[in-house]
């Protein structure tokens, strides 16, 4: 069994927490007390039936305002697959959520309602979705029941989508119909849509297969601690720990150590009392080298044979999500793995529109704004670019005053 | 996935031991909160993994309610032998003495809510700057918004509208002076995730957690095991079951199940097609639906 990770994206008025909840109560992943609150509470559907959307919605104000403002984490599992949601709000104030949300995902389910079509906000979350390099999508066209099932109405949605999905460059796409209110094609099949022989939502997720693009990258390890005993039987002993970001690393591989560019070659792969000849993607273990270098946490090892950029001035895609404005003046922190130093926001070369995709060229960076800046480093990174590494390819900025966390990087290429 | 995809529990250890050594590396100061339970016995377990051959980066710190079950007790100093680390008790009965808190009166009198005032004096005491703690985001509704590294202020609170964002694995641990960070390496996990990691990594428990025969009472339809600790009248009736507790906290908040699983594996069938969640048998969150958000903003775990 393995661990699917996706996000929500849609309003609440596309029916997204109500989807999540038809997903949890036909899947049977709601427990029996869980199950008597819901129906203790008020919160009922026009026909009286259970609103299946407070399953969702987590904290007091959320339930006051009728809207989800933060990401909620929500787990189920089949005996095919455990699943992880992330559940974040689709209006354009929370962009930095769904961004948040969209990180950690696999694969994204992007609400369309079939009353509404393809609108603005659709726009927008394909265009974060593709942005943040997901590679799997499922479109839910929802409410289906409110347009009589029509197979029409669903035909020209899914030729929307396409055209829209060529400008924002998705590739991997999956459409189904669906009434989370009704709960057609969610868990069950829908009879009321004939027309439409895929599988339901709940069928695709456990089974679409995944191709896992870090496991391919190249082989990555951020240092994060160094283990170094110092007891009489193990003077000696130096281990680098860490989890290996992307791709794999055998014993006897050459390896060199960045920034520094030190080589050696790996003695030793440790996980507790484990001795495993190889080390992949997603571990967490403990390196052991063959020569004696200067290593410590901030550092990372790579494969001699493909090394990853090195540089102190870096262009990227940078999604602003604090209320202050973007100070190209300021010095922020940048952490990328288990690295931190300073850096500055040296340029704005262009904003998105996330709305239109159009390209736009004023100097203000606002909360949830999108766009392209080169940045300056006070010390190398050694990264990779993010469209072909995520794990090596995404770094934070903090803000130097409240600490913060002020902005997400997608590192894109050696600035000019 | 493809083939290269690690096993579920292979994934979400892997996270976790990746999360502590975070915690070592970012911070100078971190403390492992220990309540005996299963979701901290599994983070020590992880610390192993994280950190061995060495020593751990930080103590264990457990807030004793003196309320505790003996068994609990037992159980955490045979293990603190075992390990070799060291071990900070913070006593809910000093923060009694000292007049800081006062003790609950009545029927349902608990110390639970006592604790997070001990548990803040610790961490000043010692200048925690990160407590690691066993909580999981499927525990309960409030917590599923939580952060992995959850920041409070100066007076332990959390607040829902400062959370920061946390994208990929990058984990932002800067605070300032006087703030603290908690931090959750199991997040991701379910109760079913973490006894069936029990289960393949041979863990040992406290007994408890095993059905065993034990004097019950029945409050508000939860079976409280009967102790010296609980204020007791002549409307409860002491029964003999068969019973065993879910959750571990104190004698006086957490409920008994009726139960004849005594190994793991009767367990883990028990909960897979168990018909309560976890925190249904805990006392302390029925009271109101925004019950456990109110707590946590308060600086309770």
């Amino acid at each position: 069994m393995d661990i699917l990770k996706f996000i929500t994206a849609g309003s609440v008025d596309d029916g997204k927490s109500t989807l999540i909840g038809r997903l949890l109560y036909d899947s049977e992943s709601i427990l029996a007390d869980q199950l008597e609150a819901l129906h203790r509470s008020n919160r009922k559907n026009d026909d009286g039936s259970i609103d299946l959307a407070i399953l969702t919605d987590g904290l007091k104000a959320e339930r006051e305002q009728g809207i989800t403002i933060d990401v909620a984490y929500k787990y189920f599992q089949t005996d095919k697959r455990k699943f992880i949601i992330a559940d974040t709000p689709g209006h354009i104030q929370y962009t930095r959520n769904m961004v948040t949300g969209a990180s950690n995902a696999n694969l994204a389910i992007i609400l369309i309602d079939a009353r509404k079509g393809v609108i603005e906000q659709t726009i927008r979350h394909s265009f974060l979705v593709s942005l943040l390099g997901i590679q799997q999508v499922v479109v839910c066209i929802n409410k289906m029941d409110m347009v009589d099932y029509s197979e029409a109405v669903y035909e020209n949605i899914v030729n929307d989508y396409k055209a829209l999905s060529y400008k924002v460059g998705l590739k991997n796409i999956k459409y189904i119909p669906v009434s989370a209110l009704k709960g057609d094609n969610i868990v069950y099949p829908s009879l009321n849509i004939d027309w439409y022989k895929g599988d339901s939502l709940l069928h695709f997720l456990e089974t679409v297969e995944l191709e896992v693009d870090d496991s391919k990258a190249h082989a990555r390890f951020p240092v994060q601690w160094v283990i170094r005993p110092q007891t009489d039987d193990l003077h000696d002993y130096r281990g680098y720990a860490g989890r290996v970001s992307s791709g794999s690393f055998k014993v006897n591989d050459k390896v060199t150590v960045l920034p520094s560019g030190f080589h050696s070659s790996i003695e030793k792969i440790e996980l507790l009392d484990e001795e495993p000849d190889e080390a992949s993607a997603g571990m967490s273990v403990t390196i052991h080298l063959k020569d004696e270098i200067d290593i410590s946490r901030g550092d990372i090892l790579v494969n001699t044979q493909y090394q990853p950029e090195v540089s102190q001035l870096i262009e990227a895609d940078l999604c602003w999500m604090d209320t202050r404005t973007l100070d190209t003046s300021l010095t922020y922190f940048i952490q990328h793995n288990s690295k931190v130093t300073r850096c500055r926001i040296q340029e704005i070369l262009y904003k998105v529109n996330i709305n239109t995709l159009e390209k736009e060229y004023n100097e203000d960076f606002k909360l949830n704004d999108i766009g392209r800046v080169l940045i300056k480093t006070a010390e190398p990174l050694a990264f990779d670019l993010y469209q072909n590494n995520k794990a090596n390819g995404g770094a934070i900025i903090i803000d130097s005053r409240t600490n913060v966390t002020v902005g997400a990087l997608m590192l894109r290429a050696i600035g000019e | 996935m493809s083939k290269h995809q690690l096993d579920y529990l292979d994934e979400l250890e892997a996270e976790a031991i990746y999360i502590l050594r975070e915690v070592a590396g970012q911070f100078e100061k971190p403390a492992l909160l220990f309540s005996g339970g299963k979701d901290s016995i599994t983070l020590v377990r992880l610390a192993e993994k994280a950190f061995r051959p060495g020593k751990f980066p930080f103590p264990l710190v457990h807030i004793d309610t003196g309320h505790n079950f003996i068994e609990t007790i037992e159980y955490r100093d045979a293990m603190i032998k075992r390990i070799g680390e060291k071990l900070i008790i913070g006593h809910v009965q000093d923060s009694i003495n000292e007049g800081k808190v006062v003790e609950q009166k009545g029927k349902n009198a608990s110390r639970n809510a006592l604790q997070t005032v001990t548990l803040l004096d610790t961490i000043a005491k010692y200048q925690f700057d990160a407590c690691i703690g066993g909580a999981r985001r499927d525990e309960e509704k409030a917590r599923a918004k939580e952060r992995i590294f959850s920041v409070r202020d100066e007076f332990g609170q959390w607040d829902p509208k400062r959370q920061r964002p946390e994208l990929w694995n990058i984990f932002n641990g800067k605070i300032h002076k006087g703030e603290n960070v908690r931090v959750f390496p199991i997040s991701n996990w379910t109760e079913l995730d973490v006894w069936n990691y029990i289960r393949r990594e041979k863990i040992e428990l406290p007994s408890i957690y095993f059905a065993h025969k034990r004097e019950v009472i029945t409050r508000n339809g939860q079976l409280m095991g009967a102790s010296p600790f609980l204020n007791m009248d002549d409307d409860d009736i002491i029964e003999n079951r068969t019973v065993r507790f879910r959750t571990i906290g104190d004698m006086t908040c957490t409920a008994a199940v009726e139960s004849y699983a005594y190994h793991i594996d009767d367990i883990i069938d028990e909960i897979s097609a168990s018909k309560i969640s976890e925190r249904g048998a805990r006392m302390d969150d029925k009271v109101s639906e925004a019950a456990m958000e109110d707590r946590k903003k308060g600086g309770y775990f």
